[in-house]
């Protein structure tokens, strides 16, 4: 008794992406099956962990491909899948991570990033080794301050598919090793600021530091929707704006 | 879910028995979504919300039949126009709730 609770009540205390699917009518009415999917360091396919059964082989597995699709939309999803010659009706019920937007650099566009990201629900983090620009009157309003460099960081961070990390400094030192950790993991978003010019170097200096091609076109650059605006303000709302829409999967064009 | 475990487990280490409501459908529109969670534990006390309070209170007498039968069931609110509007809603939707023991 009380195994799956405790297991998905844990998942969620550390804010694991996972779904409980349950039985609503029926014969197995209130059965239960815990999908966890387990992102490995390495970056190797993420493992499928299960806990329970709704009481059918079959079913179990057409219920846990449905979970990892319903998980990777982030959204509840009530469904009914065909079990011998009847109908299971199921709930899948998602729990999503606490979406995080990490900041490198503690520039100006830095501050109301800030103030967006937390008016829509984000928890925000801004990261500088400068201690002059990483300063508490600069940034009372963040959720957390991390005067470190940037890289070492987001090592500690566990970030995952609700993580958004951008990088606002234009200095290679702090930009380039932060950009490489951000690779390193299946966030949701990456966007790194600065011009054609300066991201055509940056891509040159990831390649040689080894991040395949495929690896860089995940980084969004030039960073956010082109709004046209040229204030701090507005870019930092272009940034906010393009990582919504990537958020909310909608496509874009030509991409 | 999150917000509502730290009661759930209080409940359960001062040995009462709990239900948990699901939103599991939303027809029209209803104050809270798909998965929207309100537990109850054998004493009344209610923690988290299926709606923006018009079928809360039914919900905890569903939630205590469930824990003395012991069986989960499915319910189905009409939040009607007429009641909604008269609790301030403006929805008019029907929700349907999965009430259940938490003994899994």
């Amino acid at each position: 008794m009380a195994e799956l609770f405790d297991a998905a009540a844990q998942a969620i205390r550390k804010d694991e992406l996972c779904a409980v699917v349950t039985v609503l009518s029926g014969d197995e009415i209130g059965r239960k099956l815990l999908v966890r999917r387990e992102h490995m360091a390495d970056g190797s396919a993420p493992a499928v962990e299960t806990t329970g059964s709704l009481g059918d082989a079959a079913l179990d597995q057409a219920a846990i491909a449905r979970a990892i699709e319903v998980m990777e939309a982030r959204r509840t999803t009530r469904v009914t899948l065909p079990v011998e010659d009847r109908e299971c009706d199921l709930l899948i019920d998602v729990h999503v991570p606490q979406e995080r937007l990490i900041i490198v650099g503690a520039v100006h566009i830095a501050i109301p990033l800030v103030s967006f990201a937390r008016e829509l629900g984000l928890y925000t983090v801004v990261i500088d080794a400068r201690p002059i620009f990483a300063t508490q009157d600069r940034f009372g309003h963040v959720d957390e301050l991390i005067q470190s460099w940037p890289d070492e960081a987001l090592q500690e961070m566990k970030l995952n598919e609700s993580s958004y990390v951008v990088t606002l400094t234009h200095d290679e030192k702090l930009d380039t090793p932060a950009l490489i950790c951000a690779l390193d993991h299946p966030v949701g978003y990456i966007g790194a600021l600065g011009s054609k010019r300066t991201h055509a170097k940056r891509v040159t200096a990831l390649r040689e530091a080894g991040v395949s091609d495929e690896q860089i076109s995940r980084i969004h650059a030039p960073i956010g929707l082109d709004l046209g605006g040229r204030s701090p303000e507005e870019i930092a709302l272009a940034i906010m704006a393009e990582i919504v829409q990537v958020r909310n999967r909608v496509k874009e064009a030509g991409r | 879910m999150k917000e509502i475990l730290a009661d759930i487990d209080n409940w359960q280490q001062a040995g009462k028995q709990v239900a948990l409501a699901t939103v599991v459908q939303v027809y029209g529109s209803a104050p809270r979504p798909l998965g929207a969670k309100l537990a109850v534990s054998e004493d009344g006390a209610m923690v988290g919300s299926v709606s923006g309070g018009c079928v809360e209170s039914a919900t905890v007498q569903e939630a205590l039949e469930v824990l003395e039968t012991g069986r989960p069931r499915l319910v189905s609110f009409g939040i009607a126009d007429e009641t909604a509007w008269e609790v301030g809603l403006a929805c008019g939707g029907t929700i349907e709730v999965f009430i259940e023991p938490l003994n899994w």
